[in-house]
């Protein structure tokens, strides 16, 4: 009997577990510990869902479903549970460090470096890219009129792709080791000579799945966002989220195709002995270098446009105020997607190319910083003239806009390829990049959840709960990061597991501290979701305005209907919501009511991802049968899938009517809630409009209390 | 816009229904944008070649000792009359909504593809037995390999595509869905054709010049 | 601006040891740093309105504020060619100064005539360093004259290697079959760390090595006792070293084989270095040195810098 035949190389060792018998040690603990707890929560998830039999509603509802709203959601869930992943693991490597001064800590080094290559592969791929995916797919169809996506269908399969990877991350956690080459993964040292085992597998086909996923969302978002605008709804005339999720569709349609070809020519070497980027034969890694910051740059504007969209509807909606520059923002936005692609070459200034490469790229990089800079300066110029009002999400805007600008400034002396031959691969490097990504696109996203939550649920989240989430993380981040820059400049590496320089260490204990509160940050705002889905009736607000928005999503009830609109809306202007209650028109009855189509719910898109996944495993392991069972599975099903020509249905007229009707009267019957009691369980999302009452004069000076700060 | 601006230019949806046709625009525009990330991909691949075909020789045969013009010339003659089959494929779905002639022209098409990605494989086996240049060989032959593999994969699931639409137009008849998939593959094989002259001309005319 | 620092951190930790090139020993890394406090100053320029603004607008325009509420404002030319002016005309200056520093401080460009070569070779986790001149060799232990201009040209026994004496010049990345250069020149004595910034598995941590620059004379005599070292270094003995290890304490050779360099990059792209024209011919064996140009010999020919494939 060949057991690898059927196996693979799996072998009993390969399983985490099996590593804290062989070798005792407490980073052998942590690991196998790490691996209990997938397991565990795996096994807890599959209890909970038997006891509360709520296996059926989520095969009926959730996971068949093509709605772009819940194919929203459920990305959204997915970055939330990964990011719980990433974040531990950060603390985890911070308190390494920390205690590993010129010892060798708890964890051992090929330990650490699988948790530096899992973080930022996570953090990237399962957790910034679900949770921008997530959002521009529930908002962005609202935002634009439209009922679903183009492809709703090709939505859904995005979405089971990704997940195929990152459960395959997750089961790298307890079956084999993972990569230690980073989230860049830079050859020759994840080529086969250097890394051999599975890690640097794992790495690829995790990455691979999710690129592809990405690449087909890219498509799908922008062919919806030229083909399915409402009636009305000129380029012109769109909330500035769907520019940004427009122009990030554009960069993924473009950029992930390097990543895939990338991912592909290393598999390829380390699979079947070719010579992308051995050392020798012909191989050149300088060539991943190029390819893989061909789409690595492009990359980070995909995870910060649509942060930039959110926080360009957080201020205009919390000011009580037009966009201040709508067009100047559309058009940097633009630039930054177009320069986005002119310089990759400022992640390797120091491969030897001559000065006049390096000048150039860097003074591009340099340009990319003025349109981003007019941003800020945009956003500022929004709130003057308004009135403010500080929610969690305005507060996470305002903390946004300093160190964002701060990030700015040190991204610009990275521009500086002189600089740049100082700190790159040091903490310095480090502390700039999640100095944009952590203000700039995580904390968008937590100011995106506190601000739709309600739109997609029908309740707000607790209030109290979320400020305390954001005076965790904002100072945490700082604490966090700020001393990663000046241990940078004094010259300490990253990816290091030990020190020998007592000098590092006062900092080295800062960014734990820092830790410690983005952790405490990440409870509360767990607290505070468990804590509002038990308040809900009193938070709830069905009448889906709890913010007085601005765009179309706010016209519509709170949890969006199935079919979004009852009526495809007929627009005329910018910010139609809000010119619409200016105007009185607001929660108006349509003249009549149509059959709607949606289509219908499939197991083809869930089907597919596991077979993708088991497909991945198998080559992970090199298990052929399996590799080549799942691969003709995964194709089967989109051969049947093909042969159906029913795949939508028809939802009559009279019940979207009566529904609609049911909602428009409640709507108009409720009296507006002041902007004083937003945040009081009198806010049944019917907001009476800040402007209105501003020009009525409802609110004289003596009573304008600060009652939200 | 009048009706007939509306309509969807090369495929005959039944000229009175502008719904479908609007319905058509965007799936069919969809395809566009995923060809264009496709030849994204074989850009990023003709790049690869173009460095590695230069400076990944590393000792192993070159260019101008392993390729043989006369297959790949004929090969491009193939692949061309293919595409050309495809167009009277597509032009009896428009005109004459005759499903056996666009069974017959699809099975013409079919056989010129297949025909290619054979002789394909033939050079590939002639190369790595009688040159020694299979793609281990060195960083020209691994770029060699697979741009020209990426593309023999795609004119292949091209065939399977193919096989595919054959069976639904038995099944279904021409009806819009079949229709529109039809010229969705049509749109898939005149870019391989495109492609395939890119290769042609970069790989293999250069390749023999040099 | 080592003064602004120095004043700047007299309380902060890690300034006073600061390794880094916070503490310039030689006129490269003496640049950068200036050239980081020309940066971050000009840069204020955008910085600092914000952090005034900000806290004036929302104290203004808060519910309770005093300022004006007009909702429908959305546009002002004046502040839109402020906005867009002021970035513009900030990056014409910032992007003349990087051009440049860039130029001017090209880690290819010779410090001056008759430069120390240095030859060093990333192996895991060690350098070794070759003195093709002086006929020595080090393990870890990179020895330099004040005040004289030294060329180190880099490559690399096995993956990807960053190189840096933060203290005297920035990272310049080693890679297999390939050759790179920094150019550097220690103006003052001492010992400074340098090191590997690339990750390059279970030893990158310690991968870490002395720069001990020293007088002239001093240099002399370091050179003419190492000579006397009875262990020498050849092709074979390079091979020896491929094998991963952390070393503790530095190892010196008393003689090197010459072309042991090129040998190294011939290892892994033998056309490269014999400059052969066509590849297909049979490639020497990496062990025959007699088929390389011994080092010193002839100027190396430079066309296996990455620049050739850029």
């Amino acid at each position: 009997m060949n057991w690898e035949l059927i196996f693979g190389q799996l072998q009993w060792t390969s399983f985490v577990f099996a590593g804290a018998i062989l070798d005792p040690s407490l980073s052998e603990f942590i690991a196998s510990g790490a691996g209990s707890i997938a397991v565990l929560g795996a096994v807890a998830v599959v209890i909970l869902l038997t006891v509360k039999r709520w296996w059926v509603p989520l095969w009926r509802d959730w996971l068949t479903s093509v709605d772009h709203k819940k194919v929203g959601i459920m990305y959204m869930v997915l970055a939330l549970v990964m990011f719980a992943r990433a974040v531990i693991e950060a603390a985890l490597m911070r308190a390494q460090q920390l205690v590993a001064y010129d010892s060798a800590g708890f964890l051992s080094a090929d330990h650490f470096g699988q948790l530096f290559s899992t973080h930022g592969t996570i953090m990237i791929f399962f957790v910034a890219m679900p949770f921008i995916t997530g959002l521009m797919n529930y908002v962005m169809p609202l935002q634009i009129g439209a009922r679903d996506v183009s492809f709703p269908l090709l939505n859904a399969i995005s979405l089971m792709l990704t997940v195929a990877g990152a459960i395959l991350i997750m089961i790298s956690l307890v079956v084999g080791q993972f990569s230690t080459g980073g989230w860049t993964a830079y050859p020759p040292f994840t080529g086969i000579e250097f890394s051999p085992g599975e890690g640097v597998d794992y790495w690829i086909w995790a990455v691979s799945l999710g690129s592809i996923g990405s690449t087909l969302t890219g498509l799908n978002f922008a062919v919806t966002i030229y083909k399915k605008r409402c009636p009305g709804m000129t380029l012109f005339r769109m909330p500035l989220f769907c520019w940004t999720t427009l122009c990030t569709s554009i960069l993924m349609i473009f950029a992930m195709a390097p990543l895939t070809a990338v991912t592909v020519m290393l598999a390829l070497d380390r699979y079947a002995g070719f010579h992308f980027f051995t050392n020798g034969d012909g191989g050149n890694m300088m060539n991943y270098a190029n390819l893989f910051w061909l789409f690595g740059h492009p990359e980070v504007y995909i995870l910060i446009l649509p942060a930039f969209g959110v926080w360009s509807e957080v201020v205009a909606t919390f000011s009580a105020k037009r966009i201040y520059g709508y067009t100047s923002l559309v058009y940097a936005t633009m630039c930054i997607a177009v320069l986005s692609f002119a310089v990759w070459l400022h992640h390797f200034f120091t491969m030897g190319q001559s000065a006049n490469v390096n000048a150039i790229f860097g003074i591009a990089t340099m340009v990319i910083g003025v349109p981003t800079g007019v941003k800020v300066y945009d956003w500022l110029l929004t709130m003057v003239g308004g009135r403010i009002r500080f929610s969690t999400s305005m507060l996470f805007l305002i903390n946004f806009l300093l160190t964002f600008i701060l990030g700015g400034l040190t991204g610009v002396l990275l521009a500086n390829p002189g600089v740049d031959f100082q700190v790159h691969n040091t903490l310095f490097l480090v502390a700039h990049f999640h100095n944009m990504i952590i203000p700039g696109v995580l904390f968008g996203m937590f100011a995106a959840v506190q601000f739709w939550f309600p739109k997609a649920f029908g309740f707000r989240l607790h209030e109290g709960l979320g400020r305390a989430s954001f005076w965790c993380f904002a100072p945490g981040f700082l604490l966090a990061f700020f001393p990663l820059y000046w241990l940078g400049m004094m010259g300490a590496t990253r990816r290091t597991y030990m020190w020998s320089d007592p000098e590092y260490l006062p900092w080295l204990a800062l960014a734990m501290a820092g830790a410690g509160l983005i952790l405490a940050g990440f409870a509360f705002m767990v607290t505070q979701i468990v804590v509002s889905v038990r308040q809900r009736d009193r938070l709830a607000c069905p009448l889906g305005d709890p913010w007085d928005g601005r765009a179309l999503e706010w016209s519509i009830p709170a949890p969006a209907p199935e079919w979004n609109f009852a009526v495809l809306p007929d627009v005329t202007s910018r910010d139609a919501f809000y010119e619409a209650k200016q105007s009185g028109q607001a929660y108006r009855s349509p003249a009549a009511y149509e059959d709607i189509e949606v289509p219908r719910n499939t197991a083809t898109a869930p089907l597919i991802g596991l077979f993708a996944c088991a497909w991945a495993f198998g080559l992970v392991w090199h298990i052929w049968w399996l590799v080549a069972v799942s691969f003709v599975l995964m194709w089967a099903v989109v051969i049947v899938r093909s042969f159906n020509m029913n795949t939508v249905e028809i939802i009559p007229a009279a019940r979207v009517k009566a529904q609609n009707e049911a909602f428009l009267a409640a709507a108009r019957a409720a009296p507006g809630v002041p902007r004083e009691q937003e945040m009081t369980s009198d806010n049944r999302g019917k907001a009476l409009p800040e402007a209105l009452t501003a020009r009525a004069g409802a609110v004289p000076a003596g009573r304008a209390v600060e009652v939200l700060s | 816009m009048s009706v007939s601006e509306r309509l969807h230019p090369g495929v005959n949806l039944g000229a009175t229904d502008p719904e479908s046709h609007e319905a058509a625009e965007e799936v069919v525009f969809g395809f566009w944008i995923f060809l264009m990330s496709d030849l994204v991909l074989f850009a990023v691949l003709f790049a690869t070649y173009a460095a590695m075909s230069v400076q990944g020789i590393a000792g192993g045969p070159a260019p101008a000792e392993v390729f043989d013009l006369t297959a790949a010339f004929v090969e491009t003659l193939l692949l061309l009359l293919s595409s050309f089959a495809f167009g009277f494929a597509m032009l009896a779905m428009k005109y004459r909504e005759n499903a056996r002639s666009v069974l017959a022209w699809l099975l013409a098409t079919g056989v010129l593809g297949a025909a290619f990605v054979g002789m394909e494989l033939h050079d590939y086996y002639v190369m790595i037995t009688a040159h020694g240049a299979p793609p281990q060989a060195s960083g020209f032959l691994s770029a060699y390999y697979l741009l020209t593999g990426t593309h023999a994969l795609h004119v292949s699931s091209g065939l399977v595509w193919m096989v595919i639409m054959a069976v639904q137009i038995a099944v279904f008849g021409l009806n819009t869905a079949v229709k529109l998939r039809l010229m969705r593959l049509a749109l898939f094989w005149h870019m391989l054709d495109v492609v395939w002259i890119g290769i042609f001309t970069f790989v293999y005319l250069f390749g023999v010049v040099s | 601006m080592k003064l602004i620092l120095g004043v700047l951190g007299a309380g902060i930790p890690g300034i006073a040891h600061a390794r880094g090139f916070l503490d310039p020993a030689g006129p490269i890394a003496s640049a950068q740093l200036t050239h980081f406090g020309v940066i971050s100053a000009l840069m204020l320029l955008v910085v600092v309105p914000m952090f005034i603004a900000l806290p004036i607008v929302l104290l203004r325009y808060r519910r309770a504020g005093k300022g004006t509420y007009r909702p429908d404002w959305e546009f002002s030319w004046g502040l839109e060619t402020l906005i867009w002016g002021v970035p513009v005309a900030l990056i014409v200056i910032l992007g003349s100064a990087l051009w440049k520093h860039t130029i001017e401080n090209d880690p290819y460009r010779p410090l001056g005539p008759d430069p120390l070569v240095v030859e060093v070779v990333a192996l895991d986790w060690k350098f070794l360093f070759l003195y093709p001149e002086q006929g020595v060799a080090t393990l870890d232990l990179l020895t330099l004259p004040e005040g004289r201009p030294v060329t180190l040209k880099l490559t690399s026994g096995t993956v990807m290697q960053s190189f840096i004496v933060p203290r005297l010049a920035g990272q310049i990345y080693a890679m297999a079959g390939m050759q790179t250069q920094l150019n550097l020149l220690a103006d003052e004595t001492g010992e400074f760390t340098g090191r590997n910034t690339q990750y390059n598995g279970l030893g990158f941590a310690q991968q870490s090595f002395v720069t001990r620059v020293v007088s002239p004379q001093d240099f002399d005599s370091w050179v003419a006792s190492t000579k006397a070292q009875g262990q020498g270094i050849d092709f074979a003995g390079y091979q020896a070293l491929l094998e991963p290890s952390v070393i503790d304490q530095p190892v010196l050779y008393g003689s090197v084989s010459p072309g042991l360099f090129d040998q190294v990059i011939a290892s892994f792209a033998p056309d490269m270095v014999a400059g052969q024209g066509h590849a297909h011919m049979p490639a020497p064996p990496a062990t025959a040195p007699a088929a390389l140009p011994a080092a010193g010999a002839s100027p190396t020919p430079h066309h296996h810098t990455p620049e050739a494939v850029q």
